[in-house]
């Protein structure tokens, strides 16, 4: 069996038919894992005995003719998420060997709903990075080319799920960690609405940005997978009281007379490679056949976003990396490998005494007028298409050198988490046979218009069907 | 006013003035944590039992506040004048000590529950003094630090079982110039913290904490010592001094009291030998009744503040915060005053009814009885809430013990032990009889009241306690 | 961006210090040194902020807009850990407790 070519749609539709077991299937992730992660490296850990078991026990369930979500559907979870007994390690050596004592929210739902953790993905250490290159543990490779980076933080999740290791796995997405990887692995990954999905038990980032996400191949099993996570969770405050549409039953309605914004500021950036300028021109094309109408919005803050965001993000994270002490889990603060210095330090900065007002109140304050451009932009389009990357995925190690070139690469992805927003990334397509992904964004809450328009383009587009050759 | 109780306040020093402000924190007896559900109450517990991930800081954990703790903070602070702040929310102070789980405390910071309240006391002197509050906020507490030798070698044990119990944090203004002052506050809050019934405040047990910053100046009397202290370095009157030093580690009234004292002869002595005290923390040891400095914490008092951003701000209407006032209930110089005005009582003894809600509580059932009661002889006897407060206070009445019913038996079975002799009890019979032919010729014709009214102007001509029904005796052996 | 000649105006080797003590991190020369210009380099693009005007702009510290959010003042045990499991990712640990070097002599 291979997994390569399985969406979770089609997995369930074979479980069911008996055409092979949850055991079969998650006997084949585990084997495809050992066949090409050496080559791929997108996991830290491989929880083989428990997701046997629990392979065992779904197909128990699947005999008594219970009938769930995801039953018996392998899913890898980035080791940022807490997953009780089985080790977390968040990218970074500090915290090696910690064992949580406890599963994150998300990981019980997906659990609940019959989904085997079949392991831990790689990642930038703590989400810090936009290549995967950060990780304590060695980068993950882009599967479409071995030499170039998967697109980070969430780098070992979009590697595992494009070269069907499993057929979902789990992201967070602080700045750009789950669409970035899915751009420049051809997955469809989604950032919800910054709350829609629990952040209980899954390692802080910035606290005020992360946002819980996912990425799958396909539209239809990501939306699936997103009305599973999604939803209030009493142990996390900041998670919204906003009921959960049913996200599978917009996918295939039309999206004539939806009115799509392109904003300026975006397609006129800086770096910005013509041929992905063509490749986002091209599908909105395809939006438009389809009977949306493409206008012209301006987000004029644009510019400042990145300032604004590396204030902001450092900031939480100099708070949130203090509770690694070295005195009830891991190592001393000096192994932090250098970006989580990096960002201590940034952060520490922002906060002390006699530079809050100048770096991290001025920067809350820009905060505000940047997710204004958005509202402002939603009271006249239902979403905004832009691209993902200014580039295709680049080298490992041609930006390593230079921390800031490679912050500000991030630029068409930072904005949407300053403001909180939903947003998809598409695959849109190959560039010299490199994936590029197509953003598309949407006001608060309105994941559904997401999906119903990524769908009407996936079905038009298929680009999901171009696999990596290994 | 520098109190010259202490061994080296001579008639020169008292021209030095202590300025006073304190800290105290009281942790909240509620039932579960500021941020999580485990219990509250870790008095006595093993080490490390009562802890989830949340306030044993492990990664991804997130704190949702206990809303019961924000209602008592709230009601604390408007028991103190406060104005509560439409607009609150908590923030992340920054700090590394191996106690603090996070590396962060969550507590308030520019927008605290409560702030400018004042409290009014009553020094030994009578006299009246208002302490202003600046501040009421909410936090979580920290874990316990141990010091102990493990195989040999010195090292520091933490049991967390106390991170994230709730914590309420009152300022007040540097407003203390006496030892004193600070003993009577302290003593009034921890009243009023009782009175709402949202903590036990016990010194002893940690749950009331006091932290008092001392600091000196010259006062108005000039002293000719000063001279030899350039001028510009003596803090004048009216300006707070430059320095204050925080005094931490304190357990008791009574040590809050030493510690104080001790500081304030420390500083003063620093003056008169023309040095300028330095702003430190101090640690009070009581076993030598002194305060060290504590090693400073390096880089101090840089606690990078910012909101918390895992707990969505607090908001609160008008409306909400008249309903929060109207549960604070009477407190007790307004019920101290009452008892004055209902009851008669002196304002010393009204004070000592209401030093705690169950013995003012008890007095008034009490009080209520004797009217509600069909006990002819407690009817008889005319106890008056005076009576009822004597004996409560003489006799330091228990009264988790004794029922206010059992109570009032006690006072008619005392009231009646005869201590007046039988030829003054039969002059005084003859006397009443005398005095009232009228009650005499009524109960002849069969109303029984009149007897009752007679009883009652023995009762009242007798000096000593006696048994009722000996009089009653002789009333009727008399009129037979 | 940073080329290796800028000098920050807003950073200085002994910010560096200062900070990295308020951030509990040991530095080594050669990590100071390497860290130096590209702290400098992030500090001078981000002071570009000072150029927004933000003058009657509130200050987002969070996107949810929600406000209120409490628990009850319930007893939860279902999260609580055994002492076994809070000791177990610690280095150190004697009776119960967590041990770590002595914080001070008394």
């Amino acid at each position: 069996m291979d997994l390569s070519d399985l969406t979770i749609k089609e997995a369930r539709e074979k479980l069911h038919k008996k055409e092979f077991s949850a055991a079969e299937l998650v006997q084949a992730s585990l084997e495809r894992i050992t066949a090409i992660d050496p080559q791929i490296h997108a996991f830290l850990t491989v929880a083989q005995k428990e997701a046997t078991k629990a392979a065992q026990d779904a197909d128990q369930l699947i005999a008594q003719g219970v009938n769930k979500p995801l039953l018996g559907i392998p899913v890898a979870a980035k080791d940022l998420y807490s997953t009780q007994n089985i080790r977390t390690t968040a990218g970074a050596k500090i915290i090696e060997h910690y064992i949580p004592p406890y599963d994150a929210t998300a990981v019980c739902r997906l659990k609940e709903a019959g989904a085997i953790v079949i392991g831990k993905t790689n990642e930038d250490a703590w989400g810090h990075g936009s290549s995967g290159e950060n990780s304590d543990y060695g980068p993950t490779k882009n599967p479409y080319d071995l030499t170039r980076v998967p697109g980070g933080s969430s780098s070992g999740s979009a590697a595992a799920v494009a070269t069907g290791m499993c057929l979902a796995a789990t992201g967070t997405d602080t700045g750009s960690s789950i669409r970035l990887p899915a751009a420049f692995c051809n997955l469809v990954g989604i950032k919800p609405t910054y709350g829609r999905v629990p952040r209980y038990g899954i390692i802080a980032m910035a606290s005020s940005f992360d946002t819980i996400g996912h990425l799958t191949k396909t539209v239809y099993d990501n939306a699936l997978v997103c009305e599973i996570t999604s939803g209030k969770d009493p142990y996390d405050g900041t998670s919204a009281d906003v009921p959960v549409p049913k996200y599978t039953s917009w996918l295939g309605r039309p999206i004539r007379g939806m009115k799509i914004g392109l904003p300026k500021e975006y397609f006129d950036a800086n770096g910005m490679d013509g041929n992905i300028r063509r490749v986002i021109e091209t599908a909105t094309e395809v939006l438009k056949n389809l009977g949306a109408e493409i206008v012209d919005v301006s987000l004029p803050h644009t510019k400042y976003a990145m300032a604004c965001y590396y204030v902001l993000v450092p900031s939480e994270i100099s708070s949130n990396l203090a509770r690694f002490d070295g005195i009830r889990y891991g190592y001393t603060r000096e192994t932090f490998g250098q970006e989580a210095k990096r960002r201590i330090m940034i952060g520490t900065y922002a906060l002390s005494a006699g530079y809050y007002d100048a770096y991290y109140l001025k920067a809350a304050k820009v905060r505000t007028l940047i997710k204004k451009d958005f509202d402002d932009a939603f009271s006249n389009v239902d979403v905004l298409i832009v691209p993902s990357f200014p580039s295709t995925p680049f080298a490992i190690g041609e930006k390593t050198t230079d921390p800031l070139s490679m912050y500000l690469s991030d630029i068409f992805m930072c904005p949407v988490n300053l403001a909180g927003v939903p947003a998809i990334n598409m695959p849109a397509g190959f560039v010299d046979g490199l994936p590029v992904g197509m953003q598309i964004i949407g006001s608060q809450f309105a994941e559904e218009k997401l999906y119903k328009i990524a769908y009407a383009y996936e079905h038009e587009t298929e680009w999901y069907k171009i696999k990596p050759n290994l | 006013m520098v109190q010259n109780k202490t061994k080296s306040m001579n008639q020169e020093l008292t021209t030095y003035e202590p300025i006073i402000g304190i800290e105290i924190h009281v942790e909240l007896a509620t039932a579960s944590k500021m941020f999580c559900g485990c219990p509250a109450d870790q008095f006595g517990k093993e080490p490390n039992t009562q802890l989830c991930p949340i306030c044993l800081g492990l990664p991804g954990a997130l704190p949702v506040p206990n809303k019961k703790a924000v209602e008592w903070t709230i009601l604390l602070g408007l028991a103190l004048g406060c104005t509560v702040n439409e607009e609150s929310k908590f923030d992340r102070k920054h700090y590394f000590y191996p106690d603090l789980p996070k590396g962060y405390q969550i507590s308030q910071y520019d927008q605290p529950l409560a702030i400018n309240g004042s409290l009014e006391l009553k020094t030994q002197n009578s006299k009246l003094k208002t302490i202003r509050i600046h501040r009421v906020h909410l936090e979580e507490d920290t874990g316990k630090l141990m010091h102990a030798t493990v195989d040999g070698q010195r090292v520091s044990l933490v049991d967390f079982n106390r991170s994230g119990v709730p914590l309420v944090e009152i300022v007040t203004e540097p407003d203390f110039r006496s030892v004193e002052e600070v003993d009577v506050f302290a003593k009034k809050l921890q009243q009023i913290v009782r009175y709402l019934g949202i903590s036990g405040a016990d010194m002893e047990k940690g749950s009331m904490r006091i932290e008092p910053s001392v600091s000196i100046r010259k006062s108005q009397i000039p002293n000719p010592k000063s001279q030899t202290i350039s001028k510009s370095k003596i803090p004048n009157k009216n300006k707070l001094p430059a320095y204050r030093v925080e005094i931490k580690n304190i357990n008791s009234f009574k040590f809050a009291r030493n510690a104080i004292t001790y500081e304030i002869e420390r500083q003063t002595e620093l003056l008169e030998r023309g040095e300028m005290p330095t702003q430190q923390t101090r640690g009070f040891m009581e076993s030598k009744g002194v305060t060290i400095a504590q090693r400073e914490k390096e880089e101090a008092h840089d606690y990078r503040y910012f909101p918390e951003p895992d707990i969505p701000p607090m908001r609160f209407a008008q409306s909400q915060i008249s309903n929060f006032k109207s549960q604070i209930g009477e407190l007790p110089d307004t019920k101290r005053t009452r008892f004055m005005q209902e009851y008669g009582l002196s304002e010393y003894d009204a004070g000592l009814l209401v030093e705690s809600r169950k013995r003012s509580d008890y007095f008034e059932e009490a009080v209520k009885a004797t009217l509600d009661t069909g006990n002819q002889a407690i009817k008889l006897y005319q106890i008056s809430p005076k009576a009822i407060a004597n004996w409560i206070i003489n006799k330091k009445v228990d009264v988790a013990c004794v029922t206010p019913a059992q109570l009032l038996d006690q006072i008619v079975q005392a009231t009646a032990t005869t201590s007046v002799s039988d030829e003054d009890l039969e002059k005084i019979i003859n006397q009443v009889l005398a005095e009232n032919p009228k009650a005499v010729e009524d109960y002849k014709n069969g109303r029984e009241q009149a007897l009752l009214y007679l009883l009652g102007n023995v009762r009242k001509k007798l000096s000593g306690t006696m048994d009722m029904s000996i009089v009653r005796n002789g009333l009727l052996a008399r009129l037979r | 961006m940073y080329n290796g000649s800028i000098m920050s105006d807003t950073l200085s080797t002994s910010d560096i210090q200062h900070i990295a003590k308020l951030a509990n991190i040991k530095l080594g020369p050669d990590e100071e040194k390497k860290l130096y210009p590209q702290l400098a380099s992030i500090l001078d693009y981000i002071s570009q902020l000072q150029k927004v005007s933000t003058e009657k702009v509130e200050s987002t510290s969070q996107v949810t807009g929600r406000v209120n959010v409490f628990r009850e003042d319930e007893i939860d045990t279902s999260r609580v850990l055994t002492q076994e499991q809070v000791l177990s990712n610690a280095p150190a640990s004697h009776n119960g407790h967590i041990r770590v070097k002595a914080i001070f002599e008394e």
